[in-house]
């Protein structure tokens, strides 16, 4: 049987993944590496990313705002460590990035330009018009082609982690192509698979962010973070969740509800200026809050009728007309794209219907600044990871730079540790594909079915999610989501997949990712259960306050025989004391 | 509204058949459904095993291309209220080998991919401790609309040549190699030249237009290949008049 090797093996071939993968080439070129995606590199889904990435480069700007506007936008959850390593190395990212040929928008004077964002004090978010996660992935990709020692396994399916004497020592995946289960060997692993947003029903994330790496390694015995934090963005279209970028009012766009009121003032995130004011749009203030606040505004102005009716989900207007189109082609052009084609307004004459919708996920892998988890030979970097510096709530522009400086530091990490330990062996590697190979057969194909259906339970999960661990909280509901995934967990065993072709076969890597999504749908459920407090995107009605004495922690979610068991460890505060998140005051 | 239509879809399913087949499926649809939309509705309530990719719905992760009434199309940004035909075809990308129903193979593309260096090729070496190179705004335009490839192989399906001979590099790599040619930064047309000016290169083209026309994001490769034909003839005509040293402009 044959059976592939590298030193390091990434998952996943997004922004973090490729980004992982370059520093190993360039920093050990020595060291054999591969990446595999269930999707071609290009398709992942760092490519919709629109407004940009965060980095200190004005010389008005510091790390230390950079930093404090990070941690008291996750309201006060954030490991300050993990923040200190992301603010100091952000911007030695994005000119690497530069240097790479990423397509930054520039000023006049062809320095780099940056532009406001959400919770920010001051214009620090790199961009490249709002196609800056498509030019970042697609630098990425084409500066990955350079390197002849990166080898990619392009639309493989990992199914699961090899863990032998303690290790993680590779994974097993089905070439999708042609059905073939094979083990591929590894000193070390990173898990690059992004987020699952996916697990809801309405969600700007595309169809293949369905927890896949997160699922991996909770079923691995490694504790998933922070779970309970789910990001709704304020902005996504009715009917498609398509994201409309948080730039649209980082360049000045207003949002009004059905009484053309700016109603952010009614919710503690300071007081409107004049459209033509110089100061507008003010920083952390108004339409610049984090999205947490915003989401939860937009949730009590449809509950006082304030929202527009429709039956593809109610909604309140974006207004960017004030910008004019000159501004709207050069800085957002792909907000006016996205909305003449999907919802059939152009924002230069009309304002754009807009509502909540899932967007990311805070929580993720257990990960220390190294991207280490748990797990000897088991690191994970970006979206599926929690370092954490995101916290309670994630600041629009963020990420992009987290994939980045972390995707660095995890391969720097995966490399020093592979090269302590030797390879795993042929035989362990065999046998590992032979017993995934036999498990699938025996459960996803050889059930009597019970009338399950794959998008029956997906549908139901994604139902359950939305009810009990929305944008607001409280512990009936969840408990009742909680029962009702323990309930679709039991369905998914008798979920028989009726496409038996080995050829390219979406029914079983659907099937795959729903039980990936089953395992993260359940880490979301009991950890926002056990956190009998509010606190950032995490909202609980029942308990409507910020409990520091007792829930100034991570939660640590592991996988149980019946239920999870939830654990907690301490938040790493620095030097920024735990305090108030104030917005549009002072 | 709801409203009908019936999807006549190519399949082909090489475990089990020799021959590909359409099947046709009618369908309920809404007024904003996507033809993607229709295609998710009968996989995942009609038939499981109808395979094709799909990701991000919205126009930029370059998987959901097939052709749809015979031309080449984004099937996220085509609205199926648009065809007033009693039936929707759609079928794998042409030009390309079939994998399975619509699901093309695009190993060629990968593959050439690399050939023409499409990454950044300094012109001068500069450490992240330089900070950024300059590029104006106007630099930036210059090279900004062939960056804008997907690699969603619309350009390919379209293409008449490629469809001839797929030994031709094709439009969405050589605009690729545009895109960093007239990059201020870059200093690598030289070193992409032999790949760009081959037998199976740029002088393949001919200037039919139809990668230009499919496109769905603006980048106009025809208009890239034209620019590369000039800019190497240059070159190659410098060359003979001042043998040493006088390509690289």
């Amino acid at each position: 049987m044959e059976t592939l090797q590298h030193d390091v093996l990434i998952v996943g071939g997004g922004g973090a993944g490729l980004r992982a993968a370059i520093a190993v080439a360039e920093e050990h070129p020595a060291t054999s590496v591969g990446v595999i995606s269930k999707v071609y590199p290009m398709r992942s889904h760092t490519v919709s990313a629109e407004g940009g990435a965060a980095a200190v480069i004005s010389s008005t700007d510091s790390l230390e705002d950079h930093a404090y506007d990070t941690i008291s936008g996750s309201d006060w959850l954030a490991d300050q460590d993990a923040v200190e390593v992301l603010v100091e190395n952000a911007a030695a990212e994005m000119l690497q990035l530069e240097h790479w040929g990423c397509p930054w928008s520039r000023e006049p004077d062809g320095h780099i330009s940056v532009r406001p964002f959400g919770g920010m004090k001051l214009e620090r978010t790199w961009f490249a018009a709002d196609k800056t996660g498509f030019h970042l992935l697609h630098t990425l990709f084409q500066t990955s082609l350079k390197y002849d020692e990166i080898f990619r396994y392009d639309e493989w399916f990992v199914t699961s982690l090899i863990v032998e004497d303690g290790r993680c020592q590779g994974v097993t995946a089905i070439e999708i192509r042609t059905g073939k289960m094979l083990s591929i060997g590894a000193k070390s692993v990173i898990l690059c698979t992004g987020g699952a947003g996916r697990v809801y029903p309405f969600t700007t994330n595309g169809s293949i962010k369905t927890g896949d790496g997160m699922a991996l390694a909770y079923q691995a015995g490694v504790a998933l973070k922070d779970m309970e934090f789910v990001q709704y963005h304020p902005t996504g279209l009715p009917g498609t969740g398509i994201l409309i970028t948080e730039a649209a009012r980082g360049e000045g766009g207003i949002l009004v509800n059905n009484e053309g009121r700016r109603y952010l003032q009614d919710y503690d995130l300071g007081q409107p200026l004049d459209l033509n004011d110089p100061d507008h749009p003010q920083k952390r203030t108004m339409e610049l809050g984090p999205r947490d606040r915003l989401s939860q505004a937009f949730i009590h102005e449809r509950q006082a009728g304030r929202t527009f009716e429709d039956p593809a989900g109610d909604y309140v207007l974006l207004d960017i007309r004030h910008l004019g189109e000159r501004e709207i082609d050069r800085k957002i052009p792909m907000v006016r794209e996205l909305a003449v084609r999907y919802v059939g307004i152009d924002p230069v004459y009309e304002p754009i219907p807009v509502r909540t919708v899932v967007h990311y996920m805070m929580g993720g892998i257990d990960t220390d600044t190294d991207g280490a988890t748990s797990l000897p030979g088991l690191f994970a970097a970006g979206e599926c990871a929690c370092v954490s510096v995101n916290g309670a709530n994630r600041l629009g522009s963020n990420s992009l730079t987290e994939i980045l400086v972390f995707g660095v530091r995890a391969a720097l990490a995966a490399v020093s540790q592979a090269v302590e330990v030797s390879s795993p062996s042929d035989q362990l590697l065999e046998q590992s594909a032979i017993s995934e190979e036999r498990r699938l057969e025996s459960t996803l194909f050889r059930r009597d079915g019970g009338g399950e259906t794959l998008s029956g339970i997906r549908s139901d999960l994604q139902e359950t999610l939305e009810e009990g661990a929305g944008i607001f909280r409280d512990e009936p509901t969840l408990r009742r989501t909680c029962a009702t995934i323990a309930e679709l967990k039991s369905r998914y065993e008798k979920l028989s997949v009726g496409d038996t072709s080995k050829t390219f076969n979406t029914e079983l890597v659907s099937a795959l990712e729903l039980g990936a999504m089953l395992e993260v749908g359940e880490a979301i459920a009991h950890s926002a259960l056990a956190r009998t407090e509010s606190r950032g995107s995490h909202q609980r009605t029942d308990h409507p306050h910020r409990d520091d004495d007792h829930f100034l922690k991570h939660t640590l979610v592991h996988r149980g025989e019946g239920d999870p068991t939830i654990g907690y460890k301490d938040v790493t505060i620095t030097r920024w004391p735990v305090g108030e998140r104030v917005y549009g005051r002072g | 509204m709801v409203d009908r239509a019936i999807l006549e879809v190519y399949r082909y399913l090489p475990d089990e058949e020799t021959e590909s087949r359409f099947q046709s499926y009618e369908i309920a649809y809404q007024d904003d459904w996507v033809v993607l939309d229709a295609l998710n509705y009968v996989k995942a309530e009609v038939d499981s095993t109808l395979s094709f990719r799909w990701s991000c719905r919205m126009g930029v992760c370059g998987s959901c291309g097939m052709m749809v009434n015979g031309e080449p199309k984004l099937t996220c940004e085509t609205f199926v209220r648009d065809y007033d035909t009693e039936t929707i075809k759609i079928e794998p990308l042409a030009h390309f080998p079939v994998i399975r129903d619509l699901v093309i193979n695009m190993d060629d593309f990968m593959e050439k991919l690399p050939t023409v260096s499409p990454w950044l090729i300094p012109d001068e070496e500069r450490s992240v401790e330089d900070g950024e190179f300059l590029q104006t705004p106007a630099q930036v335009a210059h090279y900004q609309r062939f960056s804008m490839c997907i690699n969603c192989m619309l350009c390919y399906s379209a293409c008449p040549v490629y469809g001839l001979d797929s030994s031709f590099t094709g439009p969405a790599v050589l605009a690729l190699a545009e895109r960093y040619n007239l990059d201020s930064r870059d200093g690598g047309k030289k070193e992409r030249a032999d790949a760009i000016t081959a037998h199976e290169g740029i002088w393949e083209c001919t200037y039919v237009g139809e990668c230009t026309q499919v496109c769905p994001k603006g980048v106009d490769p025809a208009g890239a290949i034209q620019m590369l034909k000039l800019s190497y003839s240059l070159d190659w005509a410098k060359s003979l008049v001042m043998p040493k040293g006088g390509g690289g402009a």
